[in-house]
């Protein structure tokens, strides 16, 4: 730091309190990194610490710290993801009760906390009790009849509206990027992009504290994606405590490619689903060094969860279920079927969705993000507490549709009708037909399926944290659900049928409901972010059972098959490119025949490349370049005649130079020459200072010929990172390629607007 | 405080963001200390933690039950924790085949540790909205920085005209200015944020 020194007695502890100093090598906001300059000043570090460790025991030890520093870097993070995880868990579990009633002994305690050490719940009401309260019993002393029921519909309302406005409020004031989901940003971050601010510790702390808020509000939205946020948010904190990772944007990302891996291990309870989750959808680049280092993250990430116990009994996830019965060749139909559902219902909603957010982002519709977010949370409130379904949260329904009906259930969707001679055991309970209130269930199991994918498009997108891995988890449950019990009651009272004679013998346990509501998850949640692996891994951690995963990779696969028929893009690929971000996807695959002379500017007819040369520009006129465009860098050649390309230099490192220069060197003013090669160049004498500027100069920036196919070169920029190519022919410099020109002619190839590419 | 104080970190990370290294290394031991030492940090359990569940379900003319007991893990089982037993002596080992017991654990501190820890914060944030949204503006008359509810497309103008405070030349020594600066500099930060988020909706649609 430049007048660090300078400091009276208070300290370097105050130092924070200062405005950064912008040195040569960081990047300005919204811009890209370079990938191998990053790659080259890591090793270059590494060569030094490497070399210096034979010095001294000293210089070893510390060499020693530096190799570790990864791990412990890894360790902070699966700590700290892993309690907010916890405390999230904890406070949306509290506040979501806090809206039907509150618990007397202690206010803290959600409903079946309260209940916990009770004696008098009773096996059909499992949450009955004296200590909790609802509202109505508490103000007006009623708990049953019309007054108490409007009471306690108009309180829950008030709640949701009071929570949600909190939210969005504490969004507004204190941390506008901690809105959405989090996860295409991320992306768009681990590909190279510089958002400042968007991993920053307000935005942490904003997200995590509104998140719970938005959760128990009721909307329809889930923790998932934003808790990813929340973890790259803990990962990009720790690298900043370390001179290895924060001054190092490609070994940051790294980090937070594990921290992501984190980030989801917490959110489901599954490591591995996490890691392969960072591997598939979030990271760009994902060495096989980081794939170790991610899995010790999601570990300790789960275990420090599980060491917090949100949920009292040892579990990761509220809805991990744990039976075991098998499951039959024939039932592939229904879950084929469940699959197409989850592909149409997939592609359904990604279209509508982007449609309602690019109406969002055009029309006055924006510019009411508050009302918005008001408007939308009471909507949801007032239609969902009349259907049971829908009034409890989500991650309560999906639990519910997940578990097999045993003996010792006694919910409506359970209520089948018993034999009252049985006597076997509770796993072996054969099919039986519905009883009454299993045909209650159904029709408002159908009402909450139409509901939830309605609202849901409204609510994905909003100015408030949000997820949609839980909602899309509910529509396929709630669809999965109800067809299992279809099945299963069209086997047993048809059971002389072909199909299921050979399987389903009377008194047989075949179809169980609560798999096909997991495999009904699992299809829409491939459809709208179509995953692959992970997902299938994510859903056998989250039931434990090994034996399921045919059905579900049945499912994912047909989803994934039958959504990318409508539209290659996922639901995160959708909203980057909703939102112009300069993501070079890797998954996309160009197959025009075009070539570099295509795409390269200047075009015909536009202004002639603005060029450096070596030797003969004065500062005056470099400033003038300067200032009259707004290139990012410029080529510098020998001469203007002999257009041959010595190196690039970066227009940010330009103006850092020359500045430095005019206070600190003496007898540089506007006449000098500015010359980039090792000696001087003869000048006249009394010519002014000449400034050698070839520090700051890249010696071997990339180029093609004119005549490379752009499939190549959109390869060497997706495969390198690189932020612009230039192109030559015969040796001379024609003309410049920028990535934001390769995502542009894509956008033009596949027909869409160039011109939303933004970010300069 | 154990597991909420992690919590507690974003905010105390303000002020060690570039410590010297004596005072990271002693930062991360505390913090290391309070994560780990917290959640096996459970010396005895109280009546209120323990439990075990009997679910029981419908059997001939008696209808289903739940049975709550704080005992052991070895004692959870249908004899120990079904009492009075609803069916007579023959009948019982029938009886109990049908009923499951699982053994529950809970930790009552932590819960209402993090719930308090999470109230607190969201109050301390509600307090310092108002501070900014009311009072700020009527202490800071000439300036026109916060008004953060409203669109701020009609300030732009005014903005601009004003000039940047305290370039980094100059130094303000008191503590007090210069966490005024950080504090004005940090506004400046929310309000890029807030154009490019709610007004020009450039990023996160």
């Amino acid at each position: 730091m430049v007048n660090a020194g300078d400091m009276n007695g208070s300290g370097n502890l105050m130092d924070f309190l200062d405005e950064p100093f912008p040195d040569v090598g960081t990047y300005e906001d919204f811009h890209t990194i370079d990938w191998l300059r990053e790659k080259s000043r890591d090793t270059d570090r590494h060569r030094k610490i490497t070399s210096k460790s034979k010095e001294s025991i000293w210089e070893f030890i510390k060499s020693l710290l530096d190799a570790w520093s990864g791990w412990v870097v890894m360790l902070l993070i699966g700590l700290k993801a892993g309690t907010l995880a916890g405390v999230i868990d904890l406070a949306v579990d509290w506040m979501t009760d806090l809206k039907e009633g509150v618990c007397l002994s202690a206010f803290w305690y959600s409903h079946e906390q309260c209940c916990w050490t009770s004696s008098e719940t009773t096996f059909n009401d499992r949450d009955k009790c004296p200590q909790w309260q609802k509202w109505s019993e508490l103000l007006v002393g009623q708990s049953e009849g019309a007054s108490a029921y409007i009471l306690n519909y108009f309180l829950y309302i008030m709640w949701a509206l009071c929570f949600a406005f909190l939210a969005v409020s504490l969004v507004r004031v204190f941390a506008p990027y901690a809105c959405g989901s989090g996860i295409p940003e991320i992306k768009t971050i681990l590909s190279g992009f510089i958002i400042r601010g968007y991993l920053g510790k307000w935005t942490l702390l904003i997200k995590t504290v509104t998140l719970v808020l938005v959760v128990s509000s009721g909307l329809s939205l889930g923790k998932e994606g934003p808790l990813v946020h929340v973890a790259c948010c803990c990962g990009n904190f720790f690298s900043s405590l370390f001179s290895k990772y924060s001054k190092n944007e490609g070994k940051r990302r790294e980090v937070l490619s594990a921290a992501a891996a984190a980030g989801v291990s917490v959110a489901f309870g599954a490591p591995i689903g996490g890691v392969l989750f960072s591997l598939e959808e979030v990271s760009y680049y994902f060495p096989l060094k980081t794939l170790w280092r991610s899995f010790f993250a999601a570990l300790v990430a789960a275990f420090t969860l599980r060491s917090i116990n949100p949920f009292g009994n040892s579990r990761l996830v509220l809805f991990y279920v744990e039976y075991h019965t098998p499951w039959y060749m024939a039932e592939l139909f229904p879950f084929i079927l469940l699959g197409v559902f989850g592909g149409l219902w997939g592609t359904l909603f990604i279209r509508c969705n982007i449609a309602w957010c690019r109406r969002r982002k055009t029309t006055r519709l924006g510019k009411y993000p508050v009302l918005e977010v008001i408007v939308i949370t009471a909507i949801t409130a007032i239609i969902a507490y009349p259907n049971p379904y829908t009034r409890r949260s989500t991650s309560e329904l999906i639990s519910e549709l997940f578990n097999d009906c045993g003996a010792l259930e006694s919910s409506q969707l359970c209520d089948y009708i018993n034999d009252p001679n049985m006597t076997r055991p509770v796993d072996d309970i054969p099919d039986r037909p519905a009883g009454p209130g299993v045909y209650t269930a159904m029709w408002q199991l159908a009402l909450a399926l139409v509901f939830k994918i309605v609202i849901t498009i409204f609510t994905f997108g909003m100015k408030i944290p949000s997820g949609l891995f839980i909602p899309s988890m509910a529509v396929g449950a709630i669809a999965g659900r109800m067809v299992g019990i279809g099945v299963e009651q069209l086997a047993y009272h048809h059971h002389d049928w072909i199909i299921f004679r050979n399987w389903c013998r009377p008194g047989a346990d075949c179809v169980t409901p609560g798999l096909y509501a997991m495999v009904g998850a699992a299809a829409c949640l491939g459809g709208v972010t179509r995953m692959t692996v992970s997902l299938v891994v994510i859903m056998f951690e989250l039931t434990g059972g090994l034996e399921y995963i045919v059905p579900l990779m049945a499912a994912a696969v047909t989803s994934k098959w039958v959504a990318d028929a409508f539209g290659k893009e996922g639901i995160y690929e959708a909203h980057i490119h909703l939102n112009g971000y300069p993501f070079l996807d890797v998954k996309d695959e160009f197959t025009h025949r075009t070539l570099a002379t295509d795409v390269m500017r200047p075009r015909r007819g536009e202004a002639p490349l603005s060029v450096l040369t070596q030797d003969s520009m004065t500062v005056e006129d470099v400033e003038t370049l300067i200032k009259e465009t707004d290139y990012n860098g410029f080529p510098v050649v020998v001469s203007k005649d002999s257009e041959r390309l010595i190196g690039f230099a970066q227009r940010r490192e330009l103006i850092l130079a020359i500045k430095n220069a005019r206070q600190r060197q003496d007898g540089v003013v506007s006449n000098s020459i500015v010359y980039f090669t090792e000696d001087p160049p003869e000048l006249p004498p009394n010519s002014p200072h000449p400034l050698k500027l070839r520090r700051i100069l890249n010696l071997s920036p990339f180029t093609v010929t004119d005549h490379t196919p752009m499939e190549t070169v959109v390869d060497i920029f997706r495969k390198l990172g690189l932020r612009q190519c230039l192109v030559t022919r015969s040796g001379r410099l024609l003309g410049i390629i920028t990535k934001k020109d390769v995502l542009r002619h894509m956008a033009q190839m596949a027909n869409q607007d160039p011109e939303s590419i933004m970010f300069n | 405080f154990y597991p909420g104080c992690e919590f507690l970190f974003p905010q105390a990370s303000v002020m060690f963001a570039q410590c010297n290294r004596k005072c990271v290394s002693s930062v991360l031991l505390i913090a290391l200390l309070c994560c780990i030492l917290s959640p096996p940090a459970q010396a005895s359990k109280s009546s209120e933690d323990i439990r075990c569940k009997c679910i029981c379900p419908p059997y001939r003319n008696i209808s289903g039950h739940i049975y709550n007991k704080n005992v052991s893990q070895k004692d959870c089982n249908c004899l120990h924790v079904v009492q009075p037993m609803p069916v007579p002596g023959n009948d019982v080992e029938a009886y109990c085949l049908l009923c499951e017991c699982k053994y529950e654990e809970r930790s009552t501190t932590t819960i209402k540790v993090i719930i308090i820890v999470y109230l607190s914060v969201v109050g301390a944030l509600l307090l310092y909205m108002a501070f900014l949204v009311l009072v700020d503006p009527l202490i800071r008359k000439p300036d026109a920085y916060t008004q953060p509810l409203h669109n701020e497309e009609e300030n732009e103008d005014a903005r601009s005209l004003t000039a940047a405070p305290t370039p980094s030349g100059s130094r303000a020594n008191t503590v007090l200015e210069r966490v005024e600066g950080a504090q004005q500099r940090w506004k400046r930060q929310v309000q890029e944020q807030r154009k490019t988020v709610f007004d020009r909706h450039k990023m996160l649609s």
